[in-house]
């Protein structure tokens, strides 16, 4: 088995960072699995079979939604930029590009604060102990 | 604008930002309780209680041909540190001063971490029942020699193995108690740290505000933390010379299985 999700020496990697590195590959593969999914999904006849891979196809929607929201949770920058990118009507690239600007062009989130709720967004930190 | 009400404070954008990641830095060193049990939220400042799953029965009845059972909640707890910082000090980070005096946030924040830890590992009298007050197992004596630690904690280990709590398994170690730990090695030069972590299987946590030292099973289900509104900078008020501010979050913690613990007194 490999540890090619980590670009740099594992060792060298505090904990929370091998976790943000698994939950990427995570991620990575669930899409990777929606995508092939797709293709079968686009090239079966068989009923039966399609209903099983339409239902197996919205367990990665679940698993690449939960990858993403834990890493959105860690990552406060990042989650600045989804909240203007995500489930936003008009132009994806218009809102791409404002809210990367609103991050890290401004003096970053201010009186806002990092999260919707504006808490310093900390959360769980279990299994960043070591 | 939220209850914090963040808006309202004279404070430039880049001095937010660094009021929050002073307050970040600061914290998640010392918040030993949430490296350890299971977090659930946060549900918002309008999340008032954590549900128990359990009902009390009423004794008596709107009419005749009915009964009734009361829902049984656990509310949660608000705690805030205030602190108040200057106002010269803030429009100095404005023009770039790297060395700006957060003495009273940082303050504030290692008293709100050491609540947290307190309400979660020991309790708090009336609100939170803690994982050492629940524990009914005899505590067991850490002693004052670091050397001798790995033996009381093999022996928490093994009350637990024999309770049918399966591991990993952590230490919450106090102040104290972690440093002698952190600086100790055994006869030989092996680190005492590397042989708890053998003895263990999981992690060994500085815990400011507890007392001794706690044993725990990271098995899963056993310690529910319930979080409110997560740890926030809120705005308080201002004068001319300082603007008051307070750290604030709700929680509660409750024990699922009581046997999954045991204590390590100092």
């Amino acid at each position: 088995m490999g540890f090619d999700q980590y670009h740099e020496p594992p060792d060298e990697l505090p904990p929370v960072t091998r976790t943000f590195a698994r939950l990427c590959a995570s991620l990575t593969e669930e899409a990777e699995a929606i995508g092939w999914y797709e293709q079968r999904i686009a090239v079966e006849s068989d009923p039966e079979a399609l209903a099983i891979m339409h239902d197996a196809q919205g367990e990665e929607f679940k698993h690449f939604s939960m990858d993403l929201e834990a890493l959105l949770r860690r990552t406060p920058a990042w989650r600045h930029i989804a909240q203007g990118v995500l489930f936003q009507a008009g132009d994806i690239v218009e809102h791409g590009d404002q809210a990367e600007a609103a991050t890290f062009d401004s003096d970053g989130p201010g009186a806002e604060g990092a999260t919707e709720d504006g808490s310093l967004g900390i959360g769980s930190m279990r299994g960043s102990a070591r | 604008m939220n209850h914090l009400l963040r808006s309202l404070a004279p404070i430039s954008d880049s001095a937010w930002q660094l009021l929050d990641d002073e307050a970040r830095a600061r914290l998640t060193p010392a918040l030993a309780a949430r490296k350890l049990v299971e977090f659930a939220g946060p549900h918002g400042w309008t999340h008032s209680a954590a549900n128990l799953g359990r009902t009390t029965p009423l004794q008596s009845a709107p009419c005749e041909g009915v009964n009734g059972l009361q829902r049984r909640v656990l509310p949660l707890v608000e705690v805030r540190a205030p602190f108040e910082v200057s106002l010269a000090e803030l429009r100095d980070t404005d023009r770039g001063a790297p060395d700006t005096d957060l003495d009273a946030l940082d303050k504030a924040a290692h008293h709100i971490a050491v609540a947290e830890n307190i309400a979660v590992f020991h309790g708090w009298q009336g609100a939170i029942t803690g994982i050492s007050e629940a524990s009914p197992h005899e505590p067991m004596a850490l002693g004052d020699k670091p050397d001798m630690y790995p033996q009381p904690v093999a022996g928490a280990v093994e009350r637990l193995l024999h309770n049918g709590i399966s591991g990993p398994y952590a230490l919450a170690l106090g102040g104290e108690q972690f440093q002698r730990v952190a600086q100790t090695a055994e006869h030989g030069g092996y680190p005492l740290l590397e042989h708890l972590h053998k003895i263990l299987e999981g992690p060994i946590v500085w815990a400011p505000g507890v007392r001794g030292a706690i044993v725990l099973s990271l098995r899963g289900g056993d310690f529910l933390f319930d979080s409110g509104q997560d740890l926030s900078i809120g705005y308080d008020g201002h004068d001319g010379d300082v603007v008051r501010m307070y750290l604030e979050e709700s929680f509660t913690f409750r024990v699922a299985t009581a046997e999954a613990a045991v204590t390590l007194t100092a």
